[in-house]
């Protein structure tokens, strides 16, 4: 029962990872009818967000303290982030501390800038052309982007830590009455699956209760007449890519912290995430989002040793067959509306 | 000649000229003059640029004619290497069993994937072959090490039967005893020439399957599958079943891609599970639209262009760029070598990038449209009416 829990909540985060990503390719595809094949770049941008942000913050001058010398017997040279000196070192270093939550704040403007850029400057451009060509174009993009971030960062992943408050696990089974250390969670996960679950709450009600989702959801369902009734309706679907960008981009930089960024993190999601979109269905929201944590959860089910032993390597391959068996015998995905691309 | 029209043998004998001098032609630059790098003319990338142009010509006939873009071809290139491998280890080191093998492989392998797969079309259909060459990577790392021998790659060892090898066979690679290593070097003043083995047999076969891709273009199956291509609703209304035609596109593009990687196979023994990846799979898609797809000439095109670039510019580093612009005075050059450097050497990836979202915005058809329109500049509105009729007419 305990590993049964245990690999729930291990679904759960990757789950959120994937839910995230494909809420977000499932909104560009909803209201602007492309196939996004940048959108893990995306979810790496916001990642280098974090990492952009705790370099910032931890930018430092360098003073001579006559008090210590280093090894050869010279004065020590001792580095000071700015922020320390400016508020105090309690209050800096707690700030330098907390970098990838305020990452947060700085990740969702840029990445609505890039989004707005993407969809203005190229997407735009290729809304009356084949899914194949827009495919081909995004996936151009993405080598761009990831290559543009290696030239900057490197190659290799650079650890974010997250919080020192969130560092460390949680005793689940003390909990729910097993032997402790039976469940362990780290925190940051519970912190990362509650703020999936805040944003797409958030993203959810934005669409049902706000005018401008109404507007925006009008427009999924019939573009033309909501145009005919005098809306700029592009207008309004190039917010909406704006905040499917940063929605990917919060969830990078939210993930930094489980897995240090490198330039390819987008890419190995970005397949995965596409399959949980066709899984879902194309073009529904609750659909990716069911379909986001349940393949996350039977991920994390199929690496467990007993099943590995009955079926060896299952965990390499399960949502890969899941997505097969979906399209083969429901091809409209789990919660798919009828008529979304089917030809 | 052949049964093509008189066009197509043109063509043909023009690509036949052009992979027989090869040796020549990519090796313009004296071997010890700063040019030399642009040289292309080794066999190691010769060869790659053949065997690329098997596999973009088989993917051309899956994706150019039919319009299906499969996602996960790079799994029949992977199927072909390792089945050619296994040949080395149980038969020996002649390549003729492994090619055979892996075409047959391959084949099967192609119409169970293809079958299941061409239920769904569009991008269903992309993310299906996806699905199944990820799947056929994930396995050939973990589960199927006995067959794949996982992240090492699949190799010939000294164990191994080979039950017909002799000594007198080389021990390496060979075709009746003909080493695909062997090269020939012509010294011509201060130029010299590699003549080798293994990339004349690839060239050889290319042009083989060159010719026949120019007749499956010609028959009435790929007036069939152009017809799939156009509209494929009003194919049904005529009342065919198109299913079955794109399956057989689907297996011959696979059965080409099992071909290059037996040819792979055999110019390097090993086989590596990275093969079947699906930025390997990507690569090929942008070959084909990079040279144009639904062109016969396109797809070798470029798989020339992509292997050609990956190998000379990624050679391309800050020392080679100080050599080239030292006339400029110090500022000026370091200025330049500042703008360029991140597009060549390690970042030559970032100008393919470039490249191609350029060609996909401006050039839908590929480098072939861009020919055809430069062509027809020069000539001037009098030959517009004979280019609408040629026959590497672009994809839309």
């Amino acid at each position: 029962m305990d590993v049964i829990i245990l690999q729930l909540l291990n679904g759960l985060d990757k789950g959120s990872a994937y839910a995230l990503i494909a809420l977000g390719l499932t909104l560009i595809f909803g209201t602007l009818g492309v196939v996004n094949f940048a959108h893990g770049a995306l979810f790496m941008l916001g990642a280098f967000c974090a990492v952009t942000l705790q370099r910032i913050l931890s930018l430092s001058f360098e003073t001579i303290d006559p008090t210590k010398t280093d090894f050869l017997g010279n004065p020590a040279k001792v580095k000071t982030p700015y922020l320390e000196s400016w508020f105090g070192p309690e209050m800096g270093s707690s700030i330098i501390d907390w970098s990838v939550p305020l990452a947060i704040l700085f990740a969702i403007p840029i990445m609505i800038g890039v989004g707005y850029i993407m969809e203005r400057g190229l997407i735009k451009h290729f809304y009356k052309r084949p899914h194949a060509d827009q495919i081909l174009v995004t996936f151009g993009l993405a080598i761009v982007i990831q290559e543009v971030i290696k030239q900057f960062y490197g190659a290799n992943p650079i650890p974010t830590p997250a919080p020192d408050m969130f560092k460390g696990s949680f005793d689940f089974g003390v909990l729910l009455g097993f032997d402790p250390n039976a469940v362990i969670y780290p925190y940051w996960r519970l912190v990362y699956f509650s703020f999936a679950a805040v944003i797409i709450a958030a993203v959810f009600a934005f669409l049902q209760f706000t005018t401008f989702g109404m507007v925006v959801r009008a427009g999924m369902a019939d573009r033309e007449t909501v145009g005919l009734l005098g809306i700029n309706i592009d207008k309004r679907f190039t917010i909406m890519f704006g905040i499917a960008a940063a929605v990917a981009g919060i969830a990078g930089v939210m993930y930094a912290p489980i897995n240090s960024p490198n330039y390819h993190m987008g890419m190995d999601f970005l397949v995965l995430s596409f399959v949980v979109v066709v899984v879902g269905g194309m073009g529904s929201l609750p659909g990716a989002v069911l379909a986001g944590f349940l393949l996350g959860i039977l991920e994390s089910f199929s690496s467990m040793n007993q099943i590995k032993q009955i079926l060896p390597g299952i965990d390499q391959i399960i949502i890969y067959l899941v997505a097969i068996i979906i399209l083969l015998v429901r091809p409209r995905g789990l919660m798919g509306r009828k008529g979304v691309m089917e030809d | 000649m052949l049964g093509l029209e008189k066009k197509d043998t043109s063509l043909l004998i023009i690509v036949a000229i052009l992979t027989m001098c090869a040796p020549f032609i990519l090796n313009p630059f004296p071997t010890g003059s700063a040019m030399a790098q642009f040289n292309a003319g080794y066999p190691d990338l010769m060869q790659r640029f053949v065997i690329f142009g098997i596999f973009a010509i088989g993917f051309n006939i899956l994706f150019g004619l039919t319009g299906y873009l499969s996602f996960g071809h790079a799994a029949f290139l992977g199927v072909g290497s390792y089945s050619a491998v296994w040949m080395f280890k149980l038969l020996g080191y002649n390549i003729l069993p492994g090619i055979v093998l892996s075409v047959i492989t391959s084949g099967v392998f192609a119409l169970l994937i293809g079958y299941i797969s061409l239920r769904r079309s569009g991008i269903y259909f992309s993310i299906l072959t996806l699905a199944f060459a990820q799947m056929s990577f994930a396995l050939a790392y973990s589960v199927l090490t006995p067959l794949t021998n996982g992240e090492t790659g699949l190799q010939v060892y000294n164990s191994d039967p080979q039950y017909f090898h002799s000594d007198a066979l080389p021990n390496i690679p060979h075709l009746f005893g003909q080493e695909m290593q062997s090269t020939f070097k012509l010294e011509l003043g201060a130029w010299s020439f590699d003549f080798n083995t293994g990339y004349y047999i690839c060239a050889l076969i290319m042009l083989v399957m060159f010719y026949l891709a120019i007749r499956i273009f010609r028959s009435p199956f790929g007036l069939m599958l152009k017809a799939i291509k156009t509209n494929q609703t009003r194919l049904n209304y005529t009342g065919l079943n198109p299913r079955p035609y794109t399956l057989a596109a689907f297996v011959i593009s696979g059965m080409y891609a099992g071909l290059a990687g037996g040819l792979m196979a055999s110019m390097d023994p090993l086989a590596g599970a990275e093969r079947m990846q699906w930025t390997a799979s990507g690569e090929v898609v942008l070959m084909t639209i990079l040279g144009g797809a639904g062109t016969l000439i396109g797809p070798v095109l470029g798989a020339g262009f992509i292997k050609y670039f990956e190998n000379i510019f990624s050679k391309i580093n800050d020392t080679v760029l100080h050599q080239w612009f030292a006339f400029l005075p110090d500022g000026m050059e370091d200025f330049l070598i500042v703008i360029i450097h991140p597009f060549v050497g390690k970042g030559w990836h970032l100008t393919l990038g470039l490249l191609f979202m350029a060609i996909v915005i401006f050039l839908p058809g590929g480098l072939v449209e861009g020919g055809q329109k430069i062509a027809q500049k020069f000539r001037g509105s009098k030959a517009k009416d004979d280019t609408t009729a040629t026959d590497s007419t672009p994809a839309e």
